[in-house]
């Protein structure tokens, strides 16, 4: 197999307040022998409140972001859920309809661009799994996560709309998830089966109803915890940030105390290769992962 | 489906028999739990489990009606036109909301496996088996004023008509059936009962965008208050999944939040200055200021994030004295997206 080569969106959260995501991803590509050439040019997706604002912007933006991935001649890799539905999402319309396709197009062409629908956008879970191949995976590792009980938390952009996602998750059911489940077990870790997995954390209401983030953070925690997981994994940063900070406040809304590490997708793979300690970044999480501190 | 004579009569001969039920090539035995529940008569509700034979042309309405003629006739639910588009017989299997009459059981055994769970669409709101409550979803279907408002002559002498441009712009959402499959699906509403959910606001597009009606203004408005409106979809997308008629409710959600903003109705607060400020970010850097627009948005408000932002700084996360912002991140070329802002963006707060 010749070497796998992406474009990498990163999106604005791995570039701020999860840097751990962007070094561990980095990392696990580097052991992988993966190539992920950093999309520099891109702009933030909008995270799903832009489109609301002015949905013609958001197109527009996402649109761009892509044009710079078709100059390489490259797959766009997203490590965000959010990310992945409003990139995958402006594909899909652009692609579909040629009449807004045209309109994007006369705006990329003032700044000298031109959308053309060649680059695939795929998030970074479903690449591994189905580009590089679990088995793969399974050979690379060197500390087998086999004394922990992971709990996969899929987020909901990655699954939701199943229409949009089905051909870059390989047709993942939104109903029934199971590619993070395969990729815990390929890392000979123990997969948490509970009902809140695929369902939502609340980060996108944080602000305007933290009442019903905090439900929903909460719930899903909980629903881990009593399903005896020792951590929640994740491949949406935005989940991950939501879960893992507020499990105070989540904690007090619902009358019970919280307290369990919420880690990055790539985290986890990074500390099932082996990878050095400084890019899995855990001292990055606020729920502090202590069962792996030496 | 196209069957051969004999199948045609070997299925009508032996409708109700389990044994002599045509045995096309895949029926497949299936463990069908069932939940149970009289509010008249019981605490709490339990589950039945019946073993059954399916067919691969059995829907999951077949299933229901077999469970109720072979197994247990108080067994109650709903059921009518048996063509998708009543919407009385929509319930949950393993969590995912169907129309009975329109899902063939064994798509499910392949999704779930064999054991299906019949369970009505919101467990709290269960009055007998699988048949609901569904009050509190007509209360929110009436409040968004689901009728064309318009003053009209009671002797015309020339039609209304709508230009087929029009008529594309109501995005398929007059399809809707109220069969209450995205309402009960939505985590939103679960939490927040005020929250009208994606079926009524499928319901405030479908009659706001519709030309001949004069109530659209009052329609922005209610939709835009918070606690109630739009602004409270958690964007999870679990409606477009739910949803047997592919209406796809969050397109129209997000369609009423650009109407708001576009005939100036959205009023300033926490919600729409946080869809606002991702431009003034993304001007700025290219990217999210994610402080920022947290400040931003919440004004004043920002000290109830103090807690939480003192737990970010102490893992490093945030840079609270970087004030000249050498920690924030620039896209390359930004230039060029400061233009496409400037040539694209219509809308204003």
């Amino acid at each position: 197999m010749s070497k796998l080569r992406y474009a990498l969106y990163t999106g604005c959260t791995a570039r701020e307040s999860t840097p751990e995501l962007l070094s561990s991803t980095m990392a696990v590509a580097d052991k992988l022998g993966i190539e992920l050439i950093l999309l520099d040019e891109a702009s933030c997706c909008g995270a799903s409140h832009l489109q609301d604002f002015d949905e013609m912007l958001a197109y527009t933006l996402n649109a761009r972001n892509i044009c710079y991935a078709e100059k390489m001649g490259l797959k766009l890799v997203t490590i965000c859920n959010t990310c992945q539905l409003n990139t995958a999402m402006t594909k899909h319309q652009l692609d579909k309809d040629p009449e807004l396709k045209e309109k994007v197009n006369a705006k990329l062409a003032e700044v000298g661009l031109e959308y053309k629908g060649t680059s695939e956008v795929q998030h970074f879970l479903y690449a591994l799994i189905q580009d590089y191949g679990l088995d793969k995976v399974r050979e690379k590792v060197v500390t087998p996560l086999s004394d922990f009980n992971i709990a996969p938390f899929y987020g909901c952009h990655n699954i939701r709309p199943s229409e949009l996602h089905e051909h870059s998750t390989g047709g993942e059911n939104p109903y029934n998830p199971t590619s993070l489940d395969s990729l815990i077990e390929a890392l000979e870790g123990n997969t948490v089966d509970y009902e809140s997995k695929n369902k939502c954390c609340g980060f996108h209401v944080d602000l305007q109803a933290p009442q019903t983030s905090n439900a929903l953070t909460g719930t899903a925690l909980l629903d881990a915890i009593d399903n005896n997981a020792d951590m929640i994994v994740t491949p949406c940063p935005l989940c991950q940030l939501n879960m893992d900070l507020k499990q105070h406040s989540a904690g007090k809304q619902l009358g019970r105390d919280i307290e369990l590490p919420v880690l990055h997708m790539p985290q986890m793979v990074a500390l099932a290769l082996g990878c050095d300690e400084k890019s899995i970044g855990l001292k990055y999480n606020v729920t502090k992962a202590t069962q792996f501190s030496k | 489906m196209i069957h051969t004579e004999e199948e045609v009569i070997k299925e009508v001969l032996h409708l109700n028999e389990e044994e002599h039920r045509p045995d096309f090539a895949h029926t497949r035995k299936v463990k069908v739990k069932v939940f149970r529940f009289n509010v008249e008569t019981d605490y709490l509700p339990y589950y039945k489990t019946y073993e059954m034979k399916v067919s691969k042309d059995e829907l999951i309405l077949d299933l229901l009606n077999r469970i109720k003629w072979e197994h247990d006739g108080s067994f109650s639910y709903r059921r009518s036109c048996r063509h998708g588009i009543c919407g009385a017989c929509a319930i949950k299997v393993n969590g995912k909301a169907v129309l009975a009459c329109k899902e063939n059981a064994q798509d499910l055994v392949k999704i779930f496996g064999n054991e299906l769970v019949f369970e009505p669409q919101s467990q709290k709101r269960a009055v007998k088996d699988m048949i609901i409550d569904k009050s509190d979803f007509w209360e929110k279907h009436a409040a968004v004023k689901p009728y064309v408002e318009a003053t009209v002559d009671p002797r015309p002498t020339k039609e209304t008509l709508m230009t087929p441009t029009k008529a594309e712009q109501f995005l398929e959402s007059d399809y809707c059936i109220q069969c209450g499959a995205c309402h009960y699906s939505c985590p939103a509403l679960e939490v927040n009962e005020d929250y009208l959910g994606p079926a009524a606001l499928v319901s405030a597009y479908r009659f706001t965008i519709d030309p001949r009606d004069e109530a659209s203004e009052e329609r922005l408005e209610l939709t835009s208050q918070m606690g109630i409106g739009v602004w409270d979809c958690v964007k999870c997308n679990e409606c477009v999944e739910a949803c047997p008629k592919e209406i796809n409710p969050i397109e129209k959600i997000t369609k009423l939040h650009n109407m708001q903003f576009e005939q100036g109705i959205a009023k300033r607060n926490v919600a729409t200055k946080h869809a606002e400020g991702f431009v003034r970010s993304i001007k700025k850097y290219g990217y999210l200021d994610e402080q920022d627009i947290v400040m931003y948005s919440e004004g004043l408000g920002v000290v109830k994030h103090m807690s939480e932002a003192i737990k970010m700084i102490k893992a490093g996360k945030i840079h609270p004295f970087d004030v000249m912002k050498k920690k924030m991140p620039r896209s390359k070329n930004l230039d060029e997206i400061q233009k496409l802002i400037k040539i694209t963006q219509t809308n204003k707060l």
